[in-house]
């Protein structure tokens, strides 16, 4: 027999946990944002709000205030960098828990809280108008952004489409079929894998039996790599390059950003009951945030007073978001029927007569009561 | 003017809408060099090239994925689906996403596609080959459904349902993909939807069916017609949503009502039309709604397919019935 084939996975990493580089890093080969303050202080700042925004977002769930909400704790780098690495005219196909990457393109927190409140409303995007809504179908994203990328193709546009997975949405069927068309068709698309280790209550052990999630692009004849997704630099380096083949024709990539789901699945979920606490303890000495931030310290961009600052600032904006979600007036009963069709047929035209009719008399009920 | 049969006339609009619309492709398994299994995209790919006539990898729920994805970018995709058997991997897609994408999104992006798909048995094909399942797709908030009954119609609704701006499912009936040649003008003029369309007028007793059905059904009534009695054919054309007034206009003439349809009875779209007509019509009728249906069955293979499918008889039948 004879070796028709060969494969390997890349790891990357630059920093280590305490945000020094690791000894094998040659610096000087690193792209220029790894040296432009400007831009590591804005994706430090973003990782610090997202974390802010998450907090509340479970107090508002807690006290009665906001539905179902999936946290982003841990996730902030493998988000923050992906998003950094995209371009406006770039579009993304989200998982649910994309928070720092949805803040970034300018989600606001406002619409993000709207979403999660039950609010359809918080799905149109002020900003980034051509992204794809919260995906909540595991895995059926996937197809989505490939849909898009062989848009972009048909019409010669040099943009890219961003596909989010978590490691679970991996087994999906449609996470294949879209990494085998796009391989196929040469589609302008990433097929972003951020792996947290767990799926709600499955771990990756029990998900699959290979090595690394990013060799699932082998078999789509796709480039693949592996990167620590608690390391922002990284992470955009990484994306960065796939973008950049992605525009450049060459195709698509698979990115597996490994990081660790430090929260529960959501605030449905209580991960005490099928998860060791020391496997959490571990995940926090690995976590992002710190990570940049000795980076930064060490490079004299940050300090505690700016620090400080930083976090009064990231309050501010959550709570001013807060308000702003809390006085949104909930939208007429009319709104399920008139963003079903762009012409109502007539039957269900008259099921929303009735459902306006049953509001308004409960409307006039109440007022009676009231 | 040419005379075409009904997948002739597939082709043919799909040809006109590529040509003047840019922004329409094509997608699907064998739709490109060997113009689709039935030949229903015949010399697209010659004409527009690999790039919007797409031959796909073999996967239905990626060519609805897919479609979602075009679609909201600005794409008009029309996908074909081989056979309405084969579907079901696409449901997800159609179901969780092309169908509600515009209302999850407040509008902000929409999903114009269409997913033609041929529809019914007839033709002696193998297992999973003439499967009529719309009722499931016409349960679906936000979805198209239209089947039509010959080339004309099909030229034109297929035309309309790329037109329209959210999206359809596009039975095609195999059973008269090739039944009869009809002269259809070229001239990309679409049909209106969401209305059904009488084929032949008569006082004595409504039938409601719709695509390949209709050939039975108005053979059906050339037959009762020699025994003195007059009925009138409505094709429904557009399934999903349903063209009640109409229907409940042609009850309250003839005050009977027989559905036509080739789908299993249980659940099948026969009980809405027969409930919205109990709703709505009850005071018109003059004997109880009759059903002629597939059966409650697995479709059955070639042998037996034709005691599955509504016959002439059964429909003279079931008129007859309306009428003692």
């Amino acid at each position: 027999m004879t070796t028709t084939a060969q494969f390997n996975i890349h790891y990357r990493q630059y920093l280590d946990a305490e945000g020094q580089f690791l000894p094998t890093v040659d610096q000087a080969a690193l792209p220029a944002f790894v040296r432009d303050a400007a831009e590591l202080v804005k994706m430090y700042e973003m990782m610090v709000l997202v974390r802010t925004f998450d907090t509340k977002a479970i107090n508002l769930q807690r006290t009665g205030k906001l539905g179902t909400y999936p946290p982003a704790l841990g996730h902030e780098a493998a988000q923050v960098g992906a998003a950094a690495a995209l371009r406006d005219e770039d579009v993304i196909a989200p998982v649910y828990r994309e928070i720092g990457t949805q803040i970034w393109r300018g989600v606001t927190m406002a619409e993000i809280l709207r979403y999660w409140g039950g609010d359809e409303t918080g799905n149109n995007f002020a900003h980034s108008r051509h992204d794809f809504p919260w995906c909540v179908p595991i895995g059926t994203q996937t197809l989505h952004a490939a849909g898009a990328a062989m848009a972009f193709k048909i019409r010669n546009e040099p943009r890219c489409a961003l596909a989010y997975i978590g490691d679970g949405g991996t087994s999906e069927g449609a996470f294949y079929e879209a990494m085998n068309v796009a391989g196929v068709r040469k589609l302008p698309v990433v097929f972003y894998v951020i792996n947290n280790g767990w799926a709600i209550s499955v771990p990756l052990a029990q998900q699959t039996a290979a090595q690394t999630l990013a060799q699932k692009g082998i078999a789509a004849g796709i480039p693949c790599i592996q990167v620590d997704g608690n390391d922002v630099l990284a992470v955009r380096h990484t994306m960065a390059e796939a973008l950049q083949r992605a525009r450049d024709g060459d195709g698509p990539t698979v990115v597996e950003a490994l990081t660790y789901r430090l929260s529960d699945h959501t605030t449905a979920d209580d991960a005490s009951r099928y998860r060791q606490a020391d496997e959490v303890q571990h995940g926090w000495t690995v976590e992002p945030i710190k990570r940049m931030r000795n980076y930064l310290v060490n490079l004299q961009l940050w300090d505690d007073t700016r620090e400080q600052a930083l976090k009064q600032s990231c309050s501010a904006q959550v709570d001013s978001a807060v308000q702003d979600y809390l006085a949104t007036p909930r939208q007429p009963v009319t709104a399920m029927f008139d963003y079903l069709f762009a012409t109502l047929p007539p039957r269900v035209l008259a099921q929303r007569e009735e459902a306006l009719q049953w509001a308004n008399k409960k409307l006039s009920g109440s007022n009676q009561h009231g | 003017m040419a005379k075409v049969t009904l997948v002739e006339a597939i082709a043919m609009a799909q040809m006109w809408e590529m040509s003047r619309d840019s922004s329409v492709v094509a997608l699907g398994e064998d739709i490109g060099i060997n113009g689709g299994v039935f030949r229903a995209t015949q010399g697209l790919q010659e004409k527009f090239g690999s790039e919007r006539v797409i031959d796909t990898p073999l996967a239905e729920g990626m060519i609805a994925g897919l479609c979602v994805g075009m679609a909201a970018q600005g794409l008009k995709p029309v996908a074909e689906i081989q056979f309405m058997g084969f579907i079901y991997p696409a449901v997800d897609q159609i179901v969780n996403h092309m169908t509600r994408l515009r209302n999850r999104t407040r509008g902000r992006l929409t999903c114009p596609v269409v997913i033609r798909t041929p529809h019914g048995g007839g033709i002696h094909s193998p297992e999973h080959h003439s499967e009529a399942v719309e009722a499931m797709f016409c349960h679906m908030p936000g979805l198209r459904v239209v089947c039509p009954s010959s080339p004309a119609r099909a030229y034109g609704l297929l035309l309309a349902a790329i037109r329209d701006p959210d999206p359809v499912l596009f039975l095609e009936p195999v059973r008269i993909y090739r039944y009869a040649k009809q002269e259809v003008a070229d001239n990309g003029q679409a049909l209106p939807l969401d209305v059904c369309y009488v084929l032949r007028e008569g006082n004595d007793c409504s039938i409601v069916t719709w695509g390949a059905m209709t050939v039975e059904t108005l053979k059906a009534a050339d037959e009762l017609a020699k025994q003195g009695i007059q009925v009138e054919v409505i094709d429904l054309a557009t399934i999903s949503p349903i063209d009640a007034e109409t229907i409940l206009d042609s009850v309250a003439k003839t005050g009977r009502l027989v559905i036509v349809h080739e789908a299993a009875r249980n659940v099948g779209v026969g009980a809405e039309i027969a409930a919205i007509v109990a709703e709505h019509g009850l005071y018109d009728l003059e004997a109880p709604i009759q059903r002629v249906t597939g059966y409650d069955t697995v479709v059955p293979l070639s042998r037996l397919e034709h005691e599955y499918a509504p016959s002439v008889e059964r429909i003279v039948a079931a008129v007859r019935r309306t009428l003692s």
